[in-house]
């Protein structure tokens, strides 16, 4: 399947003439995870985990098959090791609590890069200022990306956590992954990787990468706002205590004291998001019917068209790197001497939809001494009609305040 | 689209990119920063006072066209005002972006701040046109 007939499954995209270039914010969705939603309601809806009869039964079922989905997904050892949340926040701020709380001591250190969304950066800040230890940056190099030796200078003794974007949401970088957990783990620490904005693109194998933990989000994976997946290695998972206390969690609950579930429903408390589960194995269902292979293929093709033809436009500034291996599927911005939103608000007339701001990553665009961008990111749906449109959209920006713009 | 083209007219654009607003002032009475978490705009604002009467504003930091006109726009509004008649202008101004003023006899005590009326149907820019008329409501409430 290529792009156009890809995109004759979104039926937002159907229904609203837009290019829609902001899937590293969220995805649209296809009418198989719509379908998969309405079908569960219509057919299996009960709450999971609780009933005897049947029909809770079914329901449970239908949640703990996308269990054992995302575990053949993603490789992991046992469907045990998948827990699921209610987003990439909510996943690491698990592990920032349940794990980061009770391992790491005064003066030893946590080490993350410049470049992680806030989800993956004030957690950390807390758990450093709580415990008396230090919060370290990887920075990045001119060319948008994290030289072997900074993780070598950075990643030390001391380091006990190290959390890592495997996609730079405002960049684009793909991080060597690899690399910074197989140097963690000579220096004792364990790695947190932030799949949030690989793993719509690129197949993720926790094993061969040797991941401690490994979280993303359901929604920029084509499945529906809500969910989130945590991963992590059953001995580690084992050794930490609940995150949220509360029912089905539990095993045995005293009046004074509990003695809790084992893995996974240990991470679980309350009833869960069922529809949202149910959604996120659709998702994955059809990326596997689309493969990865083709993905990467559509959007390599629709990536370098638009970075070609913004390359030609000498107003712009463009945040990414020259390395197009490390590159995945997100643009980052500027034309110079004006403010993205107002070149995101034009852009909108045109049918174009971009995010413009920091990109919850504010440290990062200090580091470059910038305010904000604008931000195109692309998927499988998007075609060169897209990328025509923003140019289109972007000269039009130009025109309007090129007699403006400060020299 | 006509709204947008409406909205980044002649006057707004010179504002916002060449403002001669957009300086020091020595020894203000009032300086306050004013901030937009989302989208990073910040501006600090200006004031020098005679009495009970504005006498000069300034303001200077950086955002986009609307937030940097608003602002421009809204010290050329407001200077040599009383302060009462500042508080009813702000008003106006922020009951006119929120739609609840549209009564074209009051809005004239706007000026040219009536350029930003086609603010309010862009509900992702009305936090740009207001930043500056909250920050100096601030100020005055503050007295």
């Amino acid at each position: 399947m290529n792009a156009e007939e890809i995109k004759k499954d979104f039926p937002i995209l159907e229904n609203r003439k837009i290019s829609y270039l902001d899937s590293g914010a969220t995805t649209q969705k296809p009418f198989q995870v719509i379908n998969a939603i309405e079908d569960f309601y219509n057919r299996y809806n009960a709450n999971p985990h609780r009933g005897a009869y049947s029909l809770s039964i079914e329901a449970t079922e239908e949640y703990e098959n996308v269990r054992t989905k995302i575990a053949k997904f993603i490789n992991a050892k046992s469907r045990e090791e998948i827990i699921f949340s209610k987003n990439a926040t909510e996943s690491l701020n698990l592990i920032a609590y349940s794990y980061g709380m009770s391992n790491v001591k005064q003066d030893d250190e946590i080490v993350i890069s410049i470049m992680e969304h806030h989800s993956n950066l004030v957690p950390w800040q807390n758990v450093t200022k709580a415990t008396g230890s230090k919060l370290s940056y990887m920075y990045i190099n001119e060319n948008f990306e994290i030289d072997d030796e900074e993780i070598e200078n950075k990643i030390t003794d001391k380091t006990k956590i190290v959390g890592i974007t495997h996609v730079s949401n405002a960049l684009g970088t793909i991080n060597n992954v690899k690399k910074i957990i197989d140097y963690a783990h000579k220096k004792g620490a364990v790695v947190i990787v932030d799949a949030s904005q690989s793993i719509p693109h690129m197949r993720i194998d926790v094993q061969a990468l040797d991941a401690d933990f490994l979280i993303f989000s359901g929604h920029k994976m084509l499945a529906p706002l809500g969910i989130g997946v945590l991963y992590g290695k059953k001995e580690i998972l084992n050794s930490m205590s609940p995150f949220l206390m509360g029912g089905d969690m539990i095993e045995y609950v005293y009046e004074q004291d509990t003695t809790f579930a084992p893995l996974p429903n240990k991470f679980e408390a309350g009833t869960q998001n069922v529809e949202g589960v149910i959604g996120l194995g659709a998702a994955m269902d059809y990326i596997e019917k689309i493969g990865y292979d083709n993905i990467q293929k559509i959007e390599k093709e629709v990536v370098s068209y638009a970075v070609e033809e913004l390359s030609k436009l000498d107003y712009l500034d463009l945040y990414l790197t020259k390395n197009k291996e490390n590159h995945s599927s997100v643009i980052s911005f500027n034309i110079k001497g004006v403010h993205p939103h107002d070149v995101a608000s034009i852009l909108d007339g045109e049918g174009v939809c971009v995010r413009s701001g920091n990109h919850c990553a504010q440290p990062l665009m200090r580091f470059l001494g910038i305010d904000s961008t604008c931000r195109a990111s692309f998927y499988i749906y998007n075609t060169k009609d897209d990328v025509d449109r923003l140019v289109k959209g972007l000269k039009k920006a130009y025109s309007m305040f090129e007699k403006y713009i400060k020299k | 689209m006509d709204e947008l083209n409406d909205v980044y007219n002649e006057l707004i654009m010179e504002h916002s990119m060449n403002s001669y607003n957009k300086k020091k002032l020595e020894n203000p009475d009032y300086s306050e920063i004013g901030h937009n978490p989302n989208c990073g705009d910040e501006i600090t604002l200006e004031i020098k006072l005679d009495g009970n009467v504005i006498k000069d504003m300034a303001f200077s930091g950086h955002g986009c066209a609307i937030s940097q006109a608003s602002t421009s726009i809204m010290i050329d509004t407001l200077k040599g005002k009383t302060i009462e008649e500042a508080k009813e202008i702000i008003k106006t101004f922020i009951d006119m972006i929120k739609r609840e003023e549209t009564d074209e006899e009051n809005l004239k005590k706007l000026e040219d701040a009536i350029a930003f009326r086609n603010v309010s149907h862009m509900p992702a820019r009305v936090k740009c046109a207001l930043l500056a008329w909250h920050t100096i409501e601030d100020i005055l409430n503050k007295r």
